[in-house]
């Protein structure tokens, strides 16, 4: 089965039209096809290629560079902690911790079972006059303790988008694809 | 509160200038209309006379990297805005673009110009998924309003803006492994020279440039050079947004002048350090600066006078710790940062930085050696300066700066068994760490081996 729909193919092809040269257009496509799948699975490497004249194995190893491309299927959210350094001071360690067991996450697991929660560690979120940072689907939330990442958690259980800190949030991590992928935005 | 000059922040606050008319209302776009009427040339003079120097970390002087662009090559010029922003403390870009959008795309729009380039590319963090829409939005309104388009406020000067998103690497913000990265590359650093206002997007000349350096342009453009190098020092005209978090009392970007006292950012600005506790340690310009310390109150924030002090201003992200914080914990936590974005590309730092970390995680976790020290104090020189790029400097800089102020944490650590600070450790029965994963496989270049194979 086909990752692109003949109505994605055309919004492919005017993605590749930005670029004075069609290879530029790699994230994006490679994002694109996230939003149908919430990875990227060898079939989507597969068409990435095609679109952009490249071989499989040259389109492997950009997707692999990047850790917002998804070489394994993920949560219908992603929730990212940062705690790097003044997250950590401000007890984002905790903070993730808190996420990982409201997501129901064992030792080493990284999603849930349920398919619900991707729950990640991240690197300085660029928000720091917020920390601890937690981020769900890209959108931020500053401040966050324990018990309110608990609650963000239980919110997403529920089918709600909790309003982030600043700005919109997309409704789940597909959307936030599409948004990278520049064929939609936010509200 | 001593409040001098705000530049590129006077109108935060104020949602109003957002959108296209709110800024045009407080004076936007008219540097552009400036620089318009001027020769190319004489723009790069104007911002060359202001002594402005790039914010994104190397203080290169913007008019001087502008003037390297070669017209006589063929090629197109491009000009690429460094939005990457992913130092670890710093966060003033981000605020920037949300505030005030249109003020980066005037400072783009101005050094299009001055290259006499008709494209240019805004690479924006992958992770900045709001600030990116606010520039998408701001680049909309710029087409509408005939700013962007095939008539530059109606010239014969034409201007398209991409936005581009990364996808969560690091080191996509060095400028050369940003356009492997835009190319469609892993993105992985590049040999310089050449450099790439000489041969960069594509091998075409190529300004880039940070977000915050650019958003002072236009007001170099409508204010003159001369009014900018009478803020700030000689050497360091003009301010600085500096990013100030941790354990600070008001975390958050202030606007100061370049030579102000970190005292005045601290005490007056961030409001002290948290629960008025006492001041043990800080980054002048986030995690890949060498830390100071109390000792350093008094230093002036500005290029010359942190590298005096024994560390540099690079993105000017204070990260503030306090007499409870532990050293070597923060320390491993900013190690294990540069090791998880370590690109792959050379041995030193794919290899290097993994050691590092394991050494310190096990000092940390109680199960340090006495040979470890030396061992640490023996890496710092051996790996300094020996990456092919300078993300393996940033990753000694904390090791380097926490040995030489706080030794005395690390011995305790080895010689208690445990971290003096949360009591924990081999000997209250903590596991000896396990090794982080594996350093990354050797990667393959910007060049494809289907293009070397033919
Ligand atoms: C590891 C590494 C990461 C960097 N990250 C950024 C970044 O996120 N944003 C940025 O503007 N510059 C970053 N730089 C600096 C850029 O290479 C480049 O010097 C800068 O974008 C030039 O702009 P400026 O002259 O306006 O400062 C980084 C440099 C290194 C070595
Ligand atoms: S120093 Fe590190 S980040 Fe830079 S090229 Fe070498 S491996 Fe890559
Ligand atoms: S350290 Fe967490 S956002 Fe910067």
């Amino acid at each position: 089965m086909a990752v692109l729909t003949p109505e994605l193919r055309a919004q492919a092809e005017a993605i590749v039209a930005r670029y004075p040269r069609p290879r530029s257009a790699i994230l994006p496509l490679l994002y694109l096809v996230q939003s149908v799948e919430g990875w990227v699975s060898p079939e989507g490497l597969r068409e990435v290629a095609e679109l952009l004249g490249l071989r499989t194995a040259e389109v492997e190893a950009v997707a692999t560079f990047y850790t917002m491309i998804r070489p394994r299927p993920t949560g219908r959210h992603v929730v990212n902690v940062c705690t790097n350094l003044s997250c950590a001071l401000r007890g984002g360690r905790d903070v993730y911790a808190a996420a990982r067991e409201a997501a129901g996450l064992r030792p080493g697991e990284e999603s849930s079972a349920d398919g619900l929660f991707t729950v990640r560690e991240e690197e300085c979120l660029g928000a720091c006059d917020g920390a601890p940072v937690m981020q769900v689907d890209f959108a931020n939330h500053e401040r966050v303790t324990p018990e309110r990442a608990r609650e963000l958690l239980d919110a997403l259980r529920r089918g709600e988008v909790p309003a982030p800190s600043r700005g919109a949030a997309p409704r789940d991590f597909r959307h936030a694809c599409r948004i990278l992928a520049g064929v939609e935005d936010l509200a | 509160m001593s409040d001098g000059p705000r530049i590129i922040t006077a109108h935060w606050g104020d949602e109003r200038v957002i959108p296209y008319e709110g800024y045009v209302r407080v004076g936007g776009y008219e540097g552009l209309r400036r620089a318009l009427a001027m020769s190319p040339e004489e723009v790069i003079a104007e911002v060359k006379a202001s002594g402005l120097r790039g914010r994104g970390g190397a203080g290169f002087p913007t008019g001087v990297k502008w003037s390297f662009v070669p017209q006589d090559t063929g090629k197109p010029t491009y000009v690429v805005c460094n939005f990457d922003e992913s130092e670890p403390g710093t966060f003033n870009n981000r605020e920037l673009v949300e505030r005030e959008p249109h003020q980066v795309l005037e400072g783009i729009a101005i050094a299009a110009y001055a290259i006499r380039s008709n494209l240019a590319f805004i690479y924006c963090r992958g992770e900045f998924l709001w600030p990116g829409s606010v520039l998408r939005r701001a680049l909309e309104e710029a087409y509408e309003h005939g700013v962007l388009g095939e008539r530059v406020l109606g010239t014969d000067h034409r201007l398209d803006v991409v936005l581009h998103r990364g996808a969560g690497a690091y080191i996509c913000g060095e400028e050369t492994a940003l356009l492997s990265s835009l190319e469609g590359y892993r993105g992985q650093p590049r040999q310089r020279p050449p450099f790439p206002a000489i041969e960069g997007l594509y091998a075409s000349p190529t300004v880039i440039n940070n977000v915050e350096t650019l958003c002072f342009v236009p007001h170099i453009l409508r204010n003159g050079a001369s009014w900018f190098t009478s803020i700030g020092t000689e050497r360091s005209p003009g301010t600085k947004v500096f990013s100030i978090s941790g354990k600070v009392e008001r975390p958050g970007n202030y606007e100061l002048p370049m030579g102000t006292p970190f005292r005045v950012l601290l005490e007056e600005h961030a409001g002290g350090v948290l629960g008025g506790r006492a001041l043990k340690a800080w980054t002048p310009g986030g995690s890949s600066t060498p830390m100071l310390t109390a000792e350093h109150l008094d230093v002036a924030l500005d290029f010359e006078s942190v590298q005096q002090a024994g560390s540099m201003l690079g993105t000017g992200a204070v990260m503030v710790m306090d007499e409870t914080d532990c050293m070597v914990e923060a320390v491993r936590r900013m190690v294990r940062f540069y090791a998880h974005e370590s690109c792959g590309k050379c041995t030193p730092c794919r290899e290097g930085t993994w050691w590092v970390s394991r050494v310190l995680d096990r000092i940390e976790a109680g199960y340090g050696r006495p040979e470890d020290l030396p061992l640490l104090e023996d890496l710092v020189p051996n790996l300094l300066f020996r990456g092919f790029c300078p993300l393996l400097d940033g990753a000694v800089s904390p090791v380097a700066s926490g040995l030489r102020h706080f030794r005395e944490e690390f011995e305790r650590h080895i010689e208690e068994r445990r971290c003096p600070f949360t009591g924990r450790g081999s000997a209250t029965g903590v596991a000896e760490p396990p090794a982080p994963p594996a350093p990354q496989e050797p990667a393959p270049g910007p060049v494809p081996l289907s293009e070397v194979l033919g």
